[in-house]
């Protein structure tokens, strides 16, 4: 059995960070928006679509790169609830940086707008025209994104524990390639 | 054959005291709050007084009442199913599929410009009418038209200024009659539209009425030139036009029921093209006359369909849902539109169980 890596394989870590700024600066951007009747309110809208499509092809090529690569071991010292409580925090990050998307995708398609992502670029609709089916998603769009920037801000504090407190390699893992010399 | 690492990785670090604990802690709280408190900021939650879409569709709510599944404004219309017959002269000026092809289908929607669906005809001087078309690629101009030539105000803040002046006094349940008088004392801009509305009268009919888009758009040609532009309808059969409203509180609908039963009823879509300097931000203000005007086409109504069950029910008449080739102009009431419509097509999309035609079709 080959040893586990110390650290985060690079595209690994490309990704984690660059997919950070943009889901932070998404959560912004839709927290901005609907509380706007500005003309940031269409800015804000005109960058939440592709961006938002942007994170769903960005999420789908993580999770490959997941699954194909090893990942480093959490601490031998650190306590189960804490190791079960990463473990599912971060399923529960993958889950949502791929179905808000969809879940934007289809509560545009279900209130029977037109998917644009541009003055002219457009998506097929993924769900049929329903106004129902669009009041379901579009809370759900809304509820399940205070969900994912609760559980960035948990991922956050847990990887400065990691890094200001117990002093182990985790945030490390993460922030390079190879061990602090 | 390890599945964790050893507790330090390398060396043995000294552990730390409490206070630095305590201070580290208290570092990670202090990233975390920051993070919090600017997306609270962001999204308004530290700020009761800023104005957002929610505020717009409670200042209506409040004067109004609830309705549950009916559109927060404009709440009572009938839907009317035709198509648009591009004339082509638009067609130099926007890219726009609906001004090439021949024939492009419409979902519209007349209506009354108030809150409560049951305000009799008769109530209101203006009549809306919004539009929805849909182009053979799949991209829609949705547009929301008004019977007056301008708009009593320029800005969302007005607007909503505008709606706190009718909204009931708590102490009395009803508003105070000071108020409107007093808001358009200190709201110049608000002349063009008062001058208008004290000669509108009720129409006796939505066929009768011309539409005017009232808010800016560009076209946009091909080399990506822009060209500002207002839009209307106009009807093309001038029968009984000016008629007074007949007594009775629901005679819109009827007659238009009974002029679609024999005939469709057409209107002529007019772009009017602005000069370089007039205002393209501001819907109070009106453009001077002598503008060239195109004869985009011809809006043919074929049928009518009841607004609880028909097509244009579900639809939020959004002017910002645009087709390449039209674009929304920097007026501040579009985009304010656009925020509140989506805010008020929420709400009502979330009590369709609740509207009274639903649960009839629900019973046996």
């Amino acid at each position: 059995m080959s040893i586990r890596p110390t650290h985060f394989n690079p595209l690994a870590r490309l990704l984690h960070w660059l997919m950070a700024i943009m889901i932070i600066a998404m959560l912004f951007i839709g927290a901005g928006m609907v509380a706007s009747v500005s003309q940031r309110h269409e800015w804000l809208i005109n960058l939440h679509k592709p961006l938002g499509i942007a994170i769903l092809l960005l999420a789908i090529v993580r999770v490959a790169v997941r699954l194909a690569t090893r990942q480093p071991p959490l601490p031998e010292d650190l306590p189960g609830w804490q190791a079960m409580a990463a473990k599912a925090s971060h399923l529960l990050l993958y889950a949502l940086m791929l179905v808000l998307p969809l879940l934007g995708w289809a509560m545009i398609s279900a209130a029977g707008d037109p998917v644009m992502l541009g003055s002219s670029l457009q998506l097929p609709s993924i769900v049929p025209a329903d106004a129902q089916v669009f009041a379901l998603l579009r809370k759900a769009h809304g509820y399940l994104a205070y969900l994912l920037f609760l559980t960035v801000l948990l991922h956050l504090a847990a990887a400065l524990f990691h890094g200001w407190i117990r002093r182990d390699e985790v945030l490390d893992s993460m922030l390079r390639g190879r061990d602090r010399g | 054959m390890v599945d964790r690492t050893s507790p330090s990785g390398g060396p043995q670090r000294p552990p730390l005291s409490a206070a630095s604990v305590v201070l580290r802690l208290g570092g990670i709280a202090v990233v975390v709050a920051a993070l919090a408190g600017a997306f609270a900021y962001v999204h308004g939650t530290l700020d009761p007084q800023r104005l957002t879409p929610k505020a717009l569709v409670d200042v209506l709510e409040k004067n109004n009442g609830v309705h549950p599944g009916f559109r927060r404004n404009h709440a009572k219309g009938v839907c009317v199913i035709g198509h648009f017959e591009s004339s082509g002269e638009a067609r130099v000026y926007s890219t726009a599929q609906v001004f090439n092809d021949p024939r492009t289908p419409v979902v519209g929607r007349f209506a009354l410009p108030a809150g409560n669906p049951y305000t009799p005809d008769s109530a209101v001087p203006i009549r809306s009418l919004a539009l929805r078309f849909t182009q053979a690629n799949g991209q829609q101009w949705r547009t929301g038209m008004n019977s007056m030539p301008v708009f009593p105000v320029g800005t969302p803040e007005a607007f909503y200024q505008l709606q706190q002046a009718q909204s009931p006094d708590p102490a009395t349940g009803k508003p105070d009659p000071s108020k409107v008088p007093a808001f358009f004392a200190s709201h110049p801009e608000a002349v063009p539209f008062l001058t208008w509305v004290k000669t509108a009268k009720p129409s006796a009919s939505y066929a009768t009425e011309t539409y005017n888009g009232i808010n800016a758009f560009y076209l946009v040609d091909a080399s990506g030139k822009k060209q500002a532009v207002r839009w209307s309808v106009t009807p093309l059969a001038q029968d009984a036009a000016g008629a007074t409203a007949p007594e009775g509180s629901d005679f819109l609908e009827k007659d238009l029921v009974q002029r679609l039963a024999a005939a469709p009823l057409r209107f002529q879509l007019n772009i009017t093209l602005a000069n370089a300097d007039d205002p393209v931000n501001d819907a109070s203000k009106t453009w001077p006359a002598g503008r060239k005007v195109l004869n985009a086409g011809t809006l043919v109504l074929e049928k009518t369909q009841p607004q609880l069950s028909g097509e244009c029910r579900d639809v939020n008449y959004d002017p910002l849902v645009l087709p390449a080739g039209i674009q929304g102009s920097d007026d501040p009431l579009l985009a304010a539109r656009s925020a509140a419509y989506a805010s008020s097509y929420l709400r009502r999309t979330s009590e369709v169980s609740q509207l009274p035609a639903t649960r009839q079709e629900a019973r046996p």
